[in-house]
């Protein structure tokens, strides 16, 4: 393997700024990302990042690389086209808990049992942002907000868990208030050959009053500094996926390699789909009409 | 059919019983023969039972449509005897098993010979074999009954068994063969002459065209959520893709379906998807998606009978209304009915040059029979080398010299030269969010009316450019005559039948078939249209949707519509006798017929009496609210009068099922 040439962060930077809210966990990640592709040196022609609707969503828009801004819950399906078509590019999907774990959460789940070689960074600040705070699929039980007044009465999905169960490959957990750790977690799901799952815990300052950077300050630990942590432990790993409450484990859960679907696929053999040559041959064409003779 | 020169061959039997090889067999011994077919199969959802009517129409000449003839029939099982024996037309034949069914005298009409086949007796010197060989029996009849070449019928058998070994190609072969001289030895052949060119001409569907166009065309791409009557197109690319360098993506979803189809365009390979009326639902919003982010894509919307899950099975065009309709906002599209099976095959072809060239989406509108149907194309109706026109693709962009890349260039044409992922200096974002030339999002805190009016302009320009690509339709036949018959996408071929049949009746009519509905020839379509005597517009659906479209794009309204929506396809008489009705100022008549009033019988019959009787005479009396149709139920063992329904000439409901006392509760209380 070619020595990897570092980049600076500044290879990322978009002519537009982020208009997130100041504080949000979104900058820390939309860091933390530049960060990682620059540590792995990824070309900004080479890297497709890919996001549905909501706040977060809005983050292919202020790095400079290619990107698709697409829709609402369909990030992951648009994604996987991509990278089907063009293997060659490294596929980091961004975007909410509402956009993933929400309307999106049929493409996510099946995009792991695939294990199509993506990133998918979900920035989970546990309410809906962009329509101005609305309970979303991880708001805990019982939270105040603007669609439940009385307090949420459903329970929150679990991603961790059910990446786990889902057939993901690299299933990790973030902080965006800890930059450094996180940018290590996602160089590692962008260079890890399968599906690679990173749950941010990315605040939002405007509407979640509960889930603060506070709230995760006090709670957070590491994995990586668990005696024995095994990562290859799929059991311990769906264990610790349960954890919530005074300790919250943030890491990599989970990690394996597996064939994926991109590797396995016949039609990709040959190379990345849109470098191969189109149209059909006459031997071609003749063996096929020769079948309804 | 006093020439005797084409033949209409119906079986009938159940789902399971092998029906499809069997027709699959005659159709390519007759191609191979050199004579043309066009094939119809009334199917059923479901995997074994069920109804299955397949009718396959042979003929020296060109044939555009199954026809609304039946010649012979051969009964796989009762209910097909008792469903389709009385349709035989005279001078034809029924070839059945006669160890099992049984044809009752008076299901059948004059001049039509019953042909018995002794099945066991004919293949027991063979050994044991499945029930399924019947069929083989039954066609080998057939072939001697009409005159047919035994040694083609051999040589597809072999050709379609040879997988499986010389004993089993050797042993159709012999069934067939006993079929065949039982049938010399006892019947009188039916009088058919042919001139057996044998040019070799594919039998092929639309689904299948649609495919092996799209191939041609480059399609690399091909993505689907099983959906009848559009899974033939994912079968067929699942079983070439490999071959053909396809990758074929069965999804989730239809969402996942559309959405990865799109990212797959947007990188830069030709991609394709296919659902139905249901599927395309759920697609909408990312049809639109690809309008805003300019990705190509081809989208193949299979219409079915709705609405909601509707009639899964059965034919319709209905989903024009949502097709058209697809998505929020306005946006450039393309939306193309083909007309023919042929025409499938270029318009997969022309769909996805449009698509890369204006860089949106190409919407292909076909209907379940367009689709499934099979019939003979000419033999150099297809060729491999289809033009490929990818459209206008930097392979770099120096960053550093002319600042940033405007992937939505406002240029003349309203085309913005595109950079697939991966060029060199022309990162952009494609947003669904309204965005400027260079990608940069001006939805919400950077909102610019001017921008977005210029963007909005330069998407839409693409469409007149569109426009002047494609072909105007055009009237065809005598431009003075008293009637115009308009249709669109698939009843091309039926409406030119039926015309020839009015003609054939002293009624003047020429055609107006419609292939592309959007963007639309107003201008040459009005000018047709001003010019004819009396419009009528021929559809497959309730309401009139292409009717409307066509007032909605032009100003003009038809005169009169000839609708069907009872889920089977138009067969030429439909039309005509439509025709006539308008022309003759008879009001359109909802009535249940003698024959639907038998149907609507044989339905209940089945759901409520367990099929153990069936429609004997029917005759309409008075009831309470309505007049009736009164139709005496006869035993099928005893032939008996066992009950009588009643069954509303205007609602079509059963009102009561009477079992005659004297039967159901014993002798003498009647």
């Amino acid at each position: 393997m070619a020595a990897v040439i570092e980049l600076p962060i500044s290879t990322y930077e978009s002519v537009v700024d982020p208009d997130w809210c100041p504080g949000c966990g979104d900058f820390g990640v939309l860091r933390a990302l530049e960060i990682a592709a620059g540590k792995l040196g990824i070309q900004p022609k080479d890297l497709m990042v890919v996001s549905g609707i909501g706040c977060s969503s809005n983050l292919p828009g202020f790095i400079h690389t290619y990107g698709v801004h697409s829709l609402h819950g369909r990030a992951v399906a648009v994604a996987s086209g991509i990278k089907l078509a063009n293997h060659g590019l490294k596929v980091v999907i961004t975007g909410g808990d509402g956009d993933g774990y929400g309307i999106g959460i049929g493409h996510f789940i099946h995009a792991m049992r695939r294990n199509l070689d993506l990133t998918y960074i979900v920035m989970n600040n546990q309410i809906y942002g962009l329509t101005t705070g609305q309970a979303s699929p991880t708001t805990m039980k019982e939270m105040r907000t603007k669609s439940t007044p009385q307090g949420n009465l459903e329970s929150p999905i679990n991603p961790v868990a059910l990446a786990l169960v889902s057939g993901a490959t690299y299933v990790s957990r973030g902080y965006s208030g800890e930059n450094k750790h996180l940018a290590d977690l996602i160089a590692g799901a962008i260079e890890h050959h399968g599906f690679s799952l990173v749950d941010v815990f990315s605040p939002c300052v405007t509407y979640n009053k509960v889930n603060t950077y506070e709230f995760f300050r006090k709670r957070v630990y590491k994995l990586e500094g668990e005696d024995g942590y095994d990562t290859a432990n799929g059991e311990v790993a769906l264990q610790r996926s349960f954890e919530w409450g005074d300790r919250i484990p943030i890491g990599v859960f989970y990690r394996d390699v597996q064939p994926t679907y991109d590797d396995s696929e016949p039609a990709l053999h040959n190379g990345p789909l849109v470098q191969q040559q189109m149209g059909m041959s006459k031997e071609l064409f003749d063996e096929l009409m020769e079948e309804f003779m | 059919m006093n020439t005797r020169r084409e033949v209409t061959v119906g079986i009938g039997g159940a789902a399971g019983d092998g029906l499809d090889k069997t027709g699959d067999t005659i159709a390519k011994t007759c191609s191979r023969l050199g004579l043309y077919l066009n094939a119809y199969n009334s199917y059923q959802s479901v995997i074994r039972g069920g109804h299955i009517w397949l009718r396959v129409r042979i003929s020296e000449q060109k044939i555009y449509s199954h026809g609304d003839h039946l010649n012979v029939l051969i009964a796989l099982n009762q209910d097909a005897i008792e469903r389709h024996a009385r349709e035989v037309a005279s001078g034809g034949a029924i070839i059945y098993n006669s160890d099992k069914l049984k044809v009752d005298p008076v299901l059948i009409g004059d001049n039509v010979l019953t042909a018995p086949m002794p099945v066991a007796e004919l293949i027991k010197p063979m050994g044991k074999l499945p029930a399924i060989m019947q069929n083989t029996v039954s066609m080998g009849a057939m072939l001697y009954l009409l005159n047919l070449e035994f040694e083609m019928a051999a040589e597809v058998l072999a050709d379609t068994f040879k997988h499986k070994g010389d004993a089993v190609v050797e042993q159709n072969v012999n069934i067939a063969r006993a079929g065949y001289d039982y049938a010399k030895e006892k019947f009188v052949p039916l009088g058919y002459e042919w001139d057996f060119t044998r040019v070799r001409r594919p039998f092929v569907t639309g689904n299948e065209c649609f495919a092996i166009g799209a191939v041609a065309a480059g399609c690399k791409f091909y993505s689907a959520y099983p959906m009848t009557p559009a899974s033939s197109i994912l079968h067929w690319m699942a079983n070439h893709g490999a071959k053909c360098g396809v990758l074929v993506k069965q999804c989730e979803d239809e969402l996942s379906v559309v959405n990865m189809a799109i990212g797959a365009g947007h990188a830069g390979v030709r991609a394709m998807c296919g659902t139905s009326g249901g599927g395309f639902a759920l697609m909408t919003e990312a049809i639109g998606m690809a309008g805003m982010i300019e990705a190509p894509v081809v989208v193949i919307a299979v219409q079915r009978g709705g609405p909601s899950t509707g009639i899964p099975t059965k034919t319709e065009q209905a989903d024009l209304n949502q097709v058209y309709g697809a998505s929020q906002g306005d946006y450039p599209r393309v939306i193309i009915a083909p007309t023919d099976t042929t025409d499938c095959y270029f318009t997969a072809v022309e769909a996805h040059n449009l698509a890369d060239k204006y860089q949106l989406p190409v919407t292909i509108i076909s209907d379940l029979l367009l689709s499934e149907h099979p019939e003979t194309v000419e033999a150099d109706a297809f060729h491999h080398d289809v033009p490929i026109e990818r459209g206008e693709i930097i392979s770099e962009w120096p960053d550093g010299e002319k600042g940033q890349f405007k992937r939505y260039a406002f240029t003349r044409s309203g085309i913005s030269p595109r950079a697939l992922p991966g060029t060199a200096g022309g990162m952009y974002v494609a947003a669904t969010d309204e965005h400027d030339e260079e990608g940069v999002v001006i939805s919400d805190v950077f909102t610019a009316p001017p921008v977005r009016r210029k963007i909005q302009e330069k998407r839409m320009r693409k469409m007149e450019a569109v426009l002047g690509e494609l072909q105007p339709p055009q009237l065809e036949g005598p431009a003075d005559a008293e009637l115009t018959l308009v249709g669109w996408g698939s009843t091309k071929g039926v409406i030119h039948e039926a015309i020839t049949m009015l003609a054939e009746q002293g009624i003047s009519a020429n055609h107006l078939q419609i292939k592309y509905l959007h963007p639309f020839h107003t201008k040459e379509v009005s000018e047709i249209l001003g010019k004819c005597k009396r419009t009528i517009c021929v559809e497959v659906n309730f309401t009139g949707q292409f009717a409307r479209h066509l007032r909605a794009e032009t100003g003009y309204s038809v005169n009169d519509l000839v609708l069907k929506y009872d889920g089977e396809p138009f067969e030429p008489h439909h039309i005509v006798e439509e025709v006539r009705a308008i022309i003759e100022g008879k009001p359109r008549s909802t009535d249940v017929s003698l024959d639907e009033a038998r149907e609507i019988a044989y339905h209940y019959i089945r759901v409520h009496l367990a099929d153990k009787v069936r429609p004997a005479n029917l005759e309409q009396v008075d009831g309470d609210d309505e007049r009736m149709w009164l139709v005496e139920l006869a035993g099928r063992e005893s032939g008996e009068k066992e009950g009588e329904l009643r069954i509303g000439v205007e609602t079509g409901s059963v009102y009561s099922w009477e079992p005659k006392k004297v039967l159901s509760a014993g002798a003498g209380s009647d």
